[in-house]
């Protein structure tokens, strides 16, 4: 019999402010140690919490882009725990009434599509580091990240594979990204997944779930994952019970397992914060972050397909990032007749490019304007494919426009028919051999004839009408 | 209610403070009185009111989204038990 | 000099008849004879307040003084001050010394006040005999063998002893207004937010304030401007137009209802204390107040929700105390919880762990309805009897404390019968009101007497004006330990 997989995501997204969730310090990454962590973040006797308004604009911008309930009035707890990395000895998160609840993430391509259900999305406080590194047998604690605000996204237990978890999750972090409330930086910690998991019967009830805690990489969190449903279908398949606990991935043995500072049953003792009145949303706020929302990356989607008659598929293919749709959204406003070319440019020449350079989409040297003057040239035959990759390079190496390019490096196409006429007469003149033999009926003989007038243009005859015109020439 | 010996030690885990075991008794007795006067609040129907956690029926301020505080890891540090290369150092942390 | 009020000593600042440094060095020395015996003072540091009166006489020679500038005024140990050793009357911050002010002691640095000194005070503020010190006991001014009140005990007692024209001090349940009278001085508790906890060491932060303790109810009017402000930094301070608490202390009293709650004259208030409140109250209406009775019928209730709620944010707000970053670390530790759990276990005294286990256990899993959410709810019914009263008057009048000051020792095992002495000032501090305490009369012992004036939200100069008029027509607050005006 088989088992079925079931998983919830819980991800932390740090959110772009400048400054902290409670404190006026810096949220930039890579500082020395605690040279970012203010009387607050430390937890001085006698500082008070106060909220970033960008942290909770931010947290709005989140909920209307997932179609969440975005809620007049939320409230910050404290959650109580003893650890190095937590200067007050609790954090500050919602916890019974949080900021957001509800709203989807659509996941997968045209064909297989799946709503995934969100059941909040809360703010909080992230800690500090502790470095384990040997200090003598002792830890280092680094508070330069205590406090830093965070978007805790949690989902319903809807997704039912680590290939969907996953794709959930770059859904997450493409759509963060787009509306501008996190980085996404992992390698960072910008963006954690942890990953509840758990086995059971078909149309039984859910199982008991472990939860995998910081997954810092969509490679990990497919792993741990995998792992994870391995482990515990052995431990079912054997006659065993899950227990419930925290467990943690390794990836040099690419196994999780239990983690040890949270064997004893928590008991975080949440109650309101008495330092931070009840959070307000008014309704004027959500429709002036709403007035200044970018469009999402369905209603783009959709657009794409609307207006440039793109498929399906290559839209979803543009959306991924909202630079590349950006940057093909200006590309195709410029060429309206020719979108697809557009788009085959940004999937193809471009991102091989990139990639190539090992650049990420918002760092490409050539704008949109640019590229635009190139692809008109290719629209209107002034370039073959072969010499518009060639302007690209050049251009790509910021040599200059797709013009000046062009002109100083001779490439114009002969699309003058006048003048291809009179090149493909000396050609037909000079060789009467292979005419002679293309009349008979060989038709070799013509690709050799257009060699010829190719040879003869230095390259920059525009080959479909040359070879309309050839045909003209040994036809009569 | 009653408050155990066992509660005693449970909490003061919680709470992170050492409890010898010559004082749990006097310490769940001490409590255990005092809960007895708490107990009184059992009794008042509260159905329906709404807990109040603050004293003015007002909502949170926001500051704007600014750094306004430097590095002040000298002075803060001056004061910590066990310092190290700008790190607070505390007994290993195991994970 | 040392009974001058601080309008005067203002006057004489002003007028070049005495400086900051001669006054301030007045006081310190006063200070510095008595502190053996009272024990007011945890930290005394002559050089520095003295240069700050230095540089008060200074402001004061080139015309720029401002309304409290050149006098001195000690500080409970709670308030941290930049550069000051700041306990909290805690072996957990013996070694703290605070690298920043807090909001109140800007306030008085503005308005060029000198930092006398720290005063004692129960450990964290939780207390109601100042027994609670790891600094040791304070000792009544009127009587040696008696408690001054707690928590602001080093306050009230400097205050009353003459060692500090003026003290603040922190109420949670009382701990201003307890500790005033019982010295027989006068002190106010503002309504909840006006006050900046901004540097003020948390004990419960939804029921903290700090408040001035003075002589009299003019000089709280006075030290009150300098401490009402808004703050950006503490998300409850309230955003309101500065008042000047000065303004309305000399308005007549005709027609000023005052409200007596039955609850506060019943069982378990002294003879001697009822005998010197009905006294005062009969004064107030000779000064033209009309007496009507009101009802807070939830006041019994008022001790058991404090001690769940206080304790209940207390083992939260004192979480922060782990010895990592600052303050006391265990000398000895096998591990990270071991170092917890001693750090903690000794660095915090008897009383302070006690509450820090009480409210952990209210919060834990399973008890958070029965205890805290409940108590939330009478929290609630207890606002609700002061708006109705209020309906009825415009002050509530009645005893702060149901006995004279006890004596040292007498209920320091008991931690019950300390908690039932605060029933009179903790549903204030519920509701988040303004209350003050001033001296009328002595009671056993010869010592002293406090008749408490309760307010509405932000009626704090009303009720200083109804002090001030009383302290006008009767001469208790003037009235001096170890001195020909005693009794």
């Amino acid at each position: 019999m088989s088992w079925e997989v079931v998983i919830g995501l819980e991800t932390h997204a740090r959110l772009s402010t400048v400054s902290k969730m409670f404190s006026g310090a810096a949220t930039a990454f890579g500082a020395a140690p605690n040279t970012q962590a203010s009387a607050v973040d430390i937890a001085l006797p006698g500082v008070l919490p106060v909220a970033n308004r960008g942290a909770v604009e931010r947290a709005i911008r989140f909920g209307l882009a997932v179609g969440g309930r975005i809620h007049d009035r939320s409230i910050f707890a404290r959650k109580n725990y003893f650890y190095p990395d937590l200067p007050k000895g609790y954090q500050i998160s919602q916890y019974e009434q949080p900021i957001v609840t509800g709203g989807t993430i659509r996941i997968g391509d045209g064909e297989s599509e799946k709503q995934v259900r969100l059941t909040r999305a809360h703010l909080e406080e992230d800690a500090g580091k502790s470095l384990h590194e040997d200090f003598h047998g002792m830890s280092g604690i680094d508070l330069n990240r205590a406090g830093t605000p965070l978007l805790e996204i949690v989902t319903e237990p809807d997704l039912r594979s680590a290939d969907e978890a996953v794709a959930y999750a770059k859904a997450l972090h493409a759509l963060v990204r787009w509306i501008g409330i996190c980085d996404g930086n992992m390698q960072e910690g910008s963006f954690r997944c942890d990953a509840n998991v758990s086995l059971r019967r078909p149309g039984e009830p859910l199982g008991t779930r472990c939860e995998i805690k910081n997954l810092n990489s969509f490679r990990f969190l497919e792993r741990a994952i995998q792992y994870e449903i391995a482990r515990q279908r052995e431990i079912l398949e054997d006659g065993g019970r899950i227990v419930q606990e925290t467990r943690l991935y390794d990836p040099d043995r690419d196994q999780t397992r239990s983690m040890r500072s949270k064997e004893d049953a928590q008991d975080y003792r949440y109650f309101p914060d008495p330092d931070l009145l009840p959070l307000a949303v008014s309704a004027s706020w959500i429709a002036e972050v709403a007035h200044d929302l970018p469009e999402l990356p369905e209603a783009r989607r959709a657009r794409f397909v609307e207006q440039y008659g793109l498929t399906a598929y290559d839209a979803g293919v543009l959306i991924a990032a909202r630079e590349i749709s950006d940057y093909f959204d200006a590309l195709a406003r410029r060429l309206p007749q020719q979108a697809k070319l557009a788009a085959n440019w940004i999937m193809g020449e471009v991102s091989a490019r990139l990639n190539r350079d090992g650049l990420e989409f918002d760092r490409i040297p050539l704008s949109a304007e640019r590229l635009a003057e190139l692809l008109a040239r290719v629209a209107d035959g002034t370039l073959s494919g072969k010499m518009a990759r060639e302007v690209f390079d050049a251009m790509w190496n910021g040599e200059g426009s797709a013009e000046q390019i062009i002109e100083s490096r001779g490439l114009r196409q002969i699309s003058d028919s006048h003048a291809l006429e009179q090149l493909v007469a000396e050609v037909v003149a000079a060789n009467p051999a292979q005419v002679a033999e293309y009349r008979s009926g060989r038709e070799k003989a013509f690709n050799f004839l257009v060699g010829q007038c190719m040879k003869a243009s230095r390259g920059k005859a525009n080959p479909a009408q040359l070879s309309e015109i050839l045909k003209e020439a040994l036809a009569s | 209610m009653l408050l155990s010996v066992e509660d005693v030690q449970r909490i003061a885990t919680l709470a992170r403070i050492a409890v010898p075991e010559r004082d749990i008794d006097r310490i769940a007795g001490e409590l255990q009185a005092i809960f007895g006067l708490i107990e009184q609040m059992q009794a008042v129907d509260t159905r329906g009111v709404e807990p109040m956690a603050h004293a003015q029926d007002v909502v949170l301020r926001l500051r704007p989204d600014a750094v306004s505080e430097s590095d002040r890891r000298e002075q803060f540090q001056a004061v910590a038990a066990s310092v190290e290369a700008g790190l607070y150092l505390v007994p290993k942390v195991i994970e | 000099m040392i009974n001058a009020s601080l309008t005067e000593l203002a006057a004489a600042l002003a007028g070049k008849k005495i400086s900051s440094a001669e006054l301030t060095g007045l006081f310190l020395e006063r200070a510095q004879a008595a502190n053996p015996r009272l024990n007011c003072f945890i930290t005394l540091d002559p050089e520095r307040t003295l240069a700050q009166a230095r540089a008060a006489d200074a402001r004061l020679a080139a015309g720029k003084g401002a309304p409290l500038t050149g006098i001195p005024v000690a500080h409970k140990d709670i308030f941290c001050a930049s550069g000051w050793l700041t306990t909290c009357g805690s072996r957990m911050l013996s070694n703290f010394v605070s690298p920043y002010d807090a909001h109140v002691i800007e306030r008085f640095n503005a308005a060029g006040a000198v930092i006398l000194g720290k005063t004692n005070m129960d450990e964290f503020a939780m207390g109601s005999s100042n027994e609670n010190s790891y600094y040791g006991p304070v000792r009544n001014p009127w009587d040696a063998g008696a408690v001054p009140g707690g928590s602001s005990g080093g306050s009230a007692a400097a205050v009353a002893a003459r060692l500090t024209p003026a003290a603040t001090g922190t109420d949670t349940g009382g701990s201003i207004r307890q500790p005033a009278a019982l010295c027989g001085v006068s002190g106010i508790k503002p309504t909840y937010g006006l006050v900046s906890r901004y540097g003020m060491i948390a004990y419960a932060s939804s029921l903290d304030q700090g408040g001035p303790i003075a002589r009299s109810a003019a000089d709280l009017a006075v030290l009150l401007n300098a401490m009402v402000g808004f703050d950006a930094r503490d998300s409850t301070s309230l955003e309101r137009a500065p008042e000047d608490c000065t303004r309305a202390l000399e308005h007549s009293l005709d027609g000023l209802r005052i409200g007596l709650p039955r609850e506060f004259f019943g069982e378990g208030l002294s003879a001697d204390v009822a005998r010197a409140v009905d006294e005062a109250i009969a004064s107030l209406r000779t000064l033209g107040c009309r007496v009507v009775e009101v009802s807070l019928p939830n006041t019994r209730l008022s001790i058991p929700a404090y001690y769940v709620l206080a304790p209940a944010e207390a083992s939260s707000n004192l979480a922060r105390y782990d010895g990592v970053r600052y303050g006391y670390r265990t000398a000895q530790y096998d591990d990270l919880l071991d170092m917890y759990m001693k750090s903690r276990a000794e660095g915090f005294g008897a009383e302070v762990r006690r509450r820090i286990l009480m409210g952990t256990y209210v919060l834990s899993h399973g008890y958070y309805d029965a205890y805290y959410l409940q108590a939330q709810k009478i929290r609630r019914l207890i606002a609700r009897d002061f708006a109705a009263a209020f309906e009825r008057c415009d002050l509530i009048a009645g005893p702060t404390s149901p006995s004279v000051a006890f004596n040292l020792g007498a209920r320091a095992q008991d931690p019950v019968q300390m908690y039932l002495s605060d029933i009179y000032t903790i549903g204030v501090n519920l509701a988040g009101l303004p209350g003050l305490s001033i001296p009328c009369g002595f009671g056993e012992g010869g010592r002293p007497v406090g008749l408490q004036l309760i307010g509405n939200y932000f009626g704090e100069s009303r009720m200083l004006n109804a002090a001030h008029r009383y302290q006008q027509a009767t001469d208790w607050h003037l009235r001096q330990p170890d001195g020909e005006a005693r009794p």
